[in-house]
């Protein structure tokens, strides 16, 4: 049941990123991408990590992804320009591809602990566990991503002010 | 329990309240209709039926006779897929709801929510991460207006989903902090947990809902926020009728404007469901120890029904009373007032809980 279930979420978010690269028209380019978030929600679902699930779906099906469907909406970006692309691209991109994808897969054959897949909720994760690490291990680096977020909101407003004059 | 019998009862309770919320959602367009007709000192529907009580039957047999039409300029599958995706969001959400405590029928029991068990020590349990879900879910609504207008390729629609995707992102901002003050208080992001938490009493008669331990301006800041997000008046700019016609689904007709409709309305349920489980007690109530053990058994579905019906009649009320707001007034409103209330409410009901510990 478990390998059935991460196999169909796994198919999904292939499928979705290749259909994000193969769609001409931005909208469902966007579209594909929410696919993927959505399926790699269930993927961290299955292993019982719960809240980087919703977490997962929240901030990238929910928030950026919103912005982004919300972007191609106002600028109303139609289909994609067309170009030759590199003659080395067109010869060596698929073979490459499949070579690549062929050695990434042995290594990691290589280093898997061994042959049993993790049974559902394995990673048990909940969220009181998450908020007390990021408040004592990782407290500098959720700080310092802190302060980084917060230069990002004064730039934006920066940015967007009008100049009274 | 079994697995088969798991499935079953997962089956039943999915079907039940799947039902139930239909029919309320219907029973909803109705006593709006009649409710606003009476503040507008007219009728409403009162032909069809006693009371009109038929007339969300005649109301549906006439969506889906209706001739369905798409316009020859929409993106299609956009088009199609956009009032699907909307409707099923709305529906979903309610599967984390819990609507009473354990029941026992038949030798099995279960707890009256689609998501939640009885765990081994005879306890209710449900999902750890319930409140997070239905926020994701309630994030991921956007996407139908968002679609629904742009794939109209009319302008009035696209102005209507522009006006509701950034009104719906910036009151979710309010939405979930009011809601941190009750999770600081609770500890827990399970719904069922948190109305666990509020089961007891002051004095055998005030139940210690949240609403009365200090989290009354959340209460406030959260219906405010919903009203925003589920698009009702006084915060209906994006369907605006005299502005925008019918806002984003104005191309929308027979069937697939109804699932516009229903949506809408099955999202004022459970933003109904959430208030009432995040600040009144869900389907606690004030002890009634006088009453038949009988009568008590169903007492939690009364006090949780009669607390949604609040919050929709609420609802028609405020829109039967209230004028719109302009849209910069709205979006100052969120940003300037409530946003900046909301964060002053989490930090001070912070510093008490850590006070009090």
């Amino acid at each position: 049941m478990h390998q059935f279930l991460f196999l169909l979420f796994g198919a999904f978010c292939v499928g979705g990123a290749i259909n994000l690269l193969v769609q001409k028209k931005t909208i469902n380019s966007a579209l594909s991408l929410i696919v993927v978030m959505g399926s790699l929600a269930l993927i961290y679902l299955l292993l019982g990590a719960e809240f980087v699930a919703v977490v997962q779906v929240i901030i990238y099906a929910g928030a950026i992804m919103v912005l982004y469907v919300f972007v191609i909406m106002l600028l109303n970006a139609g289909k994609e320009e067309e170009v030759q692309g590199s003659h080395v691209a067109k010869i060596f991109g698929i073979p490459g591809l499949f070579s690549g994808g062929i050695i990434g897969i042995w290594v990691l054959l290589q280093h898997r602990p061994d042959d049993k897949l993790l049974p559902i909720g394995a990673m048990y994760g909940p969220a009181d566990k998450v908020g007390e690490l990021l408040f004592t291990k990782y407290l500098l680096a959720f700080e310092v991503t802190s302060i980084l977020v917060l230069i990002a909101i004064m730039g934006a407003v920066v940015l967007t002010r009008r100049s009274r004059s | 329990m079994s697995a088969w019998s798991f499935l079953i009862v997962a089956v039943i309770k999915i079907a039940v309240t799947l039902g139930v919320l239909l029919t309320v959602v219907a029973y909803t367009v109705w006593l709006e209709r009649k409710v606003v007709g009476h503040i507008q000192n007219r009728w409403g529907p009162q032909r069809v039926g006693f009371f009109g009580l038929l007339q969300p039957l005649a109301d549906g047999i006439k969506f889906l006779l209706k001739e369905d039409l798409t316009p020859p300029y929409v993106e299609k599958n956009i088009y199609l897929l956009a009032p699907a995706l909307s409707l099923i969001m709305a529906l979903t959400s309610i599967a984390l709801v819990p609507i009473g405590p354990i029941v026992h029928l038949f030798g099995i029991s279960t707890p009256v929510q689609i998501t939640g068990v009885v765990d081994a020590t005879g306890q209710s349990s449900d999902i750890n991460v319930g409140l997070l879900i239905i926020l994701g879910i309630t994030s991921l609504g956007v996407y139908g207006i968002a679609l629904a207008g742009w794939s109209s390729n009319s302008k009035y629609s696209l102005l209507g989903s522009l006006r509701a995707s950034a009104q719906m992102m910036s009151y979710e901002v309010s939405l979930g902090l009011s809601l941190v003050g009750v999770l600081i208080m609770s500890g827990t992001l399970s719904l069922g947990g948190i109305v666990k938490g509020q089961l007891g009493t002051w004095f055998g008669v005030i139940p210690q809902w949240y609403i009365f331990r200090w989290q009354f301006v959340a209460f406030f800041i959260y219906m405010m926020s919903a009203f925003a997000e589920t698009n009702r008046i006084p915060f209906d700019l994006p369907e605006a009728e005299t502005e925008l016609v019918a806002g984003y689904h104005t191309e929308y007709s027979a069937m697939k404007f109804a699932m516009f409709f229903m949506a809408e309305y099955a999202n004022m349920v459970t933003v109904a469901c959430l208030a009432s489980v995040m600040f009144l007690g869900g389907w606690s109530g004030p002890p009634m120890h006088f009453l038949p053990a009988v009568v008590q058994a169903f007492l939690p579905l009364v006090w949780f029904s009669s607390k949604i019906f609040f919050f929709l009649f609420l609802y028609i009320w405020i829109r039967g009373t209230l004028p719109r707001f302009r849209y910069d007034q709205l979006m100052a409103f969120g940003w300037k007032f409530l946003f900046p209330l909301a964060l002053a409410n989490v930090v001070i009901t912070a510093f008490f809980v850590a006070w009090r510990a």
